[in-house]
């Protein structure tokens, strides 16, 4: 890029925006993939890329995904995690297919109300309040 | 795609030298080969700051902090973590004395208890490169000087945030940069000092090396609030990976043409220059430094025209340190009233009247957590050194903590509780200094270290005026007579004396300052010195012809059955005894080097 003016340094620090949200360990949404064997040999590598395919083709720069272990439920894989910040319990949804991550994001992360239909019992997942 | 984690791989000068860039590259192949290339990326960046554990990485976004990091565990972690999702406990840190590892940064109380404002980059970007700088922020500061502010605003700015020079001498900022833009001349300059030169400190060259966009950034806004357009960046070459990156951020900076002419669009000019010092410890000296700029020998002048009014080539010049300018943009972008609520005292009336914002320390000596950190001004020292240094190495007793660089004074341990700022670090005979701190345990001894601390300032100084070359030599040879045992009640007397007039008389801060050690030790140690004078005794056991190494003939038969290991590592071939029998030491023939007190299992040795 040549010299800049005001405009060009905004455009860098808004294309910047989700990498430095990533490297701070800050976002509004965590993701969380269960990538133990179970999860890898369900298809939970296919899961993860449909997320981060969802934030790209989304725009978004508050939602940080990342993986863990088996979450004991293995004949439930693919699952993952959903967790708002400082909103809700983490719900855990399961059976997942790239369709259904899309359609999670749609309800879910991008309006706070959680999929029901793909969701382990999300009553047995909220903590008490 | 956009990268679903990173990698943030220490890459300071602590680091670099245990090897960080050869676990990057094996990172770096592993990921490819598991195919995650895509999704996981490896960033370098500047000091981290906890030295003392390094090689380190922190993943993100998860903020697991890894240490200690051999190129054999990558391959494990690559698997364990970034395919699995299983974070390696193994390589976590683990205070010391416990036993459940601290898996994030954020929770380790080393991080924990710091402010970074100077480091607030560190470990988030990489440093060579300018866009992750302006993803954080970067440049917006001198965008937002140029569009809205007026060069008085901006000085105004500063002197109401309340910064003073960080580089030691506590000059209110904004004042300094007033005085200077008030000079009528048809040419200002304005110089960085990163000439960082005390054993045990590397604040500013862990700034440039973390960020060093900022220091271009608080350069810009100096420029333009003085009226300069022209700046040094006077840096030690032997500072090699601060230089370079120093030398990549002007350049892509100049590619931006955020330096060069019209920056911005808004018709200011600015252009940074760096000079390379050879490394004399003088050179830091404001004068010295300028002279050696021009291209003249490194030494100080007298100061009855201050560099603001005639400095480099006689133009009038404002010098300010690596700390001091990287704080500038932060305090543009969130004022200066943010700035000054942290910190001591008020500064709303007297700009000696407190210290704001935060200090960058590097800790180092006898304490656990050697490293960098920012803390808020008025801490208490015991909070520095126990609680984020993580208390005194292998369980030993403090004893002093020396702050303010090699010409700062040693500070006992009835003073812990001393809030450090400029005046109070002052009134107990220290100073602020640049920033370093060097922790004494109880098997130091303070003759002995106002000796290696003299003899570096004395080495160090340039032989202009008498007092400072010719006082701290005879102080060092008193010093040297004292510690071999040869010193008299009298020499105490004469070493004061003479420390008070090289402290009065000499040209410049160096001479000025260096009898700090030797006075401070005096004042809070005297003991130590008269156990050398009267009793002819090193209570610190370090001054090898007071001391005496002996051998519990008991303990060394019955517990250790005659082992042999002291003899056979002895260099002196002082220990008589065959194995099974008790073992001696010859006195005559001992060096009292201490191996075989170290290597003996059974504690039979002991030293008086």
């Amino acid at each position: 890029m040549g010299k800049m003016n005001i405009e060009d340094l905004e455009k860098i620090r808004e294309q910047g925006r989700y990498k430095m949200a990533l490297r701070q360990g800050t976002g509004r949404v965590r993701i969380i993939v269960h990538m133990g064997t179970c999860g890898i040999a369900a298809g939970a590598r296919g899961i993860l890329t449909a997320a981060m395919k969802e934030i790209e083709l989304r725009g978004l720069h508050d939602v940080i995904v990342t993986n863990a272990g088996c979450a004991g439920l293995c004949s439930h894989e693919p699952m993952m995690t959903v967790e708002v910040l400082g909103e809700s319990a983490p719900v855990k949804y399961v059976y997942l297919t790239a369709e259904k991550v899309k359609r999670i994001f749609d309800s879910h992360v991008l309006k706070g109300q959680v999929t029901k239909e793909f969701a382990l019992e999300v009553v047995s997942e909220k903590t008490h309040s | 795609m956009a990268y679903r984690s990173y990698l943030m791989v220490c890459a300071g000068t602590g680091c670099v030298a245990n090897q960080s860039m050869k676990i990057k590259e094996k990172l770096e192949t592993e990921i490819r080969k598991k195919g995650l290339q895509e999704e996981v990326a490896v960033v370098t960046t500047g000091c981290n700051g906890f030295c003392a554990v390094g090689p380190l990485m922190v993943v993100q976004p998860d903020g697991i902090f890894y240490q200690l990091l051999k190129e054999t565990d990558i391959p494990y972690i690559v698997e364990e973590h970034f395919i699995k999702g299983r974070p390696v406990k193994e390589l976590m840190f683990t205070p010391p004395k416990e036993k459940t590892p601290i898996p994030k940064l954020s929770d380790i109380p080393f991080f924990a208890d710091q402010t970074p404002i100077v480091l607030r980059n560190r470990g988030v970007i990489n440093p060579e490169n300018i866009d992750d700088y302006i993803a954080r922020g970067g440049y917006e500061a001198i965008a937002k000087v140029l569009t809205s502010m007026t060069p008085e605003q901006v000085i105004q700015e500063i002197k109401t945030s309340g910064l003073r020079g960080r580089g030691g001498g506590g000059f209110p900022t904004g004042i300094k940069w007033e005085t200077c833009r008030n000079i009528p001349a048809d040419k200002h300059y304005i110089i960085c000092n990163a000439d960082e030169g005390d054993p045990g400190a590397f604040m500013d060259r862990s700034t440039v090396e973390s960020d060093p966009h900022a220091v271009i950034e608080g350069m810009l806004i100096g420029g333009y609030a003085i009226g300069s357009s022209e700046g040094y960046v006077y840096i030690r070459n032997e500072y090699p990976i601060a230089l370079d990156r120093l030398q990549t951020a002007i350049q892509h900076a100049r590619e931006y043409g955020l330096l060069g002419t019209n920056i911005l669009d808004k018709g200011f000019d600015f252009e940074i220059k760096i000079a390379r010092g050879a490394g004399a410890f003088v050179c830091g000296e404001s004068t010295a430094l300028m002279a050696s700029i021009e291209g003249r020998p490194g030494e100080p002048r007298a100061k009855y025209v201050h560099t603001v009014e005639k400095g480099l080539w006689d133009k009038p010049t404002c010098l300010n340190n690596v700390e001091t300018w990287a704080n500038v943009p932060q305090i543009i972008l969130r004022g200066a009233e943010w700035f000054s609520s942290i910190g001591t005292g008020d500064v709303s009336g007297d700009p000696w009247g407190g210290s704001k914002g935060t200090k960058v320390f590097s800790l180092s000596g006898k304490v656990n957590n050697t490293g960098l950190i920012e803390v808020p001004m008025g801490i208490t020292l015991r909070k520095i050194i126990f609680d984020i240094g993580g208390g005194i190495k292998d369980g030993k007793k403090f004893k002093a903590v020396q702050t303010g660089g090699p010409s700062g004074g040693f500070i006992p341990e009835s003073l812990l509780d001393l809030p450090v700022d400029y005046e109070e670090l002052t009134k107990v005979g220290s100073m602020m200094g640049s920033g370093g701190m060097v922790v004494a345990d109880e098997n130091n001894c303070m003759v002995d270290m106002a000796k290696y601390f003299l003899s570096f300032t004395q080495t160090e100084s340039c032989g202009k005026c008498v007092p400072c070359r010719e006082g701290t030599k005879r102080m060092l040879d008193i010093l040297e007579k004292i510690t071999e045992g040869e010193g008299t009640e009298e020499d105490l007397v004469l070493l004061e004396e003479l420390s008070n007039v090289v402290v009065e008389s000499s040209l410049c801060a160096l001479g000025g300052s260096a009898p700090n050690p030797v006075l401070t030790t005096l004042k809070y140690f005297r003991e130590e010195y008269e156990a050398h004078v009267k009793d002819k005794k090193c209570p610190g056991h370090a001054c090898r012809k007071l001391i005496t190494y002996t051998i519990d003939p008991h303990v060394c038969v019955d517990k250790g059955h005659g082992c042999h290991v002291c003899a056979k590592n002895c260099p002196d071939g002082a220990i008589l005894g065959e194995t099974k029998q008790v073992h001696t030491i010859d006195v005559e023939k001992c060096g009292k080097c201490g191996i075989c007190y170290d290597v003996c299992k059974f504690d039979a040795i002991s030293v008086e």
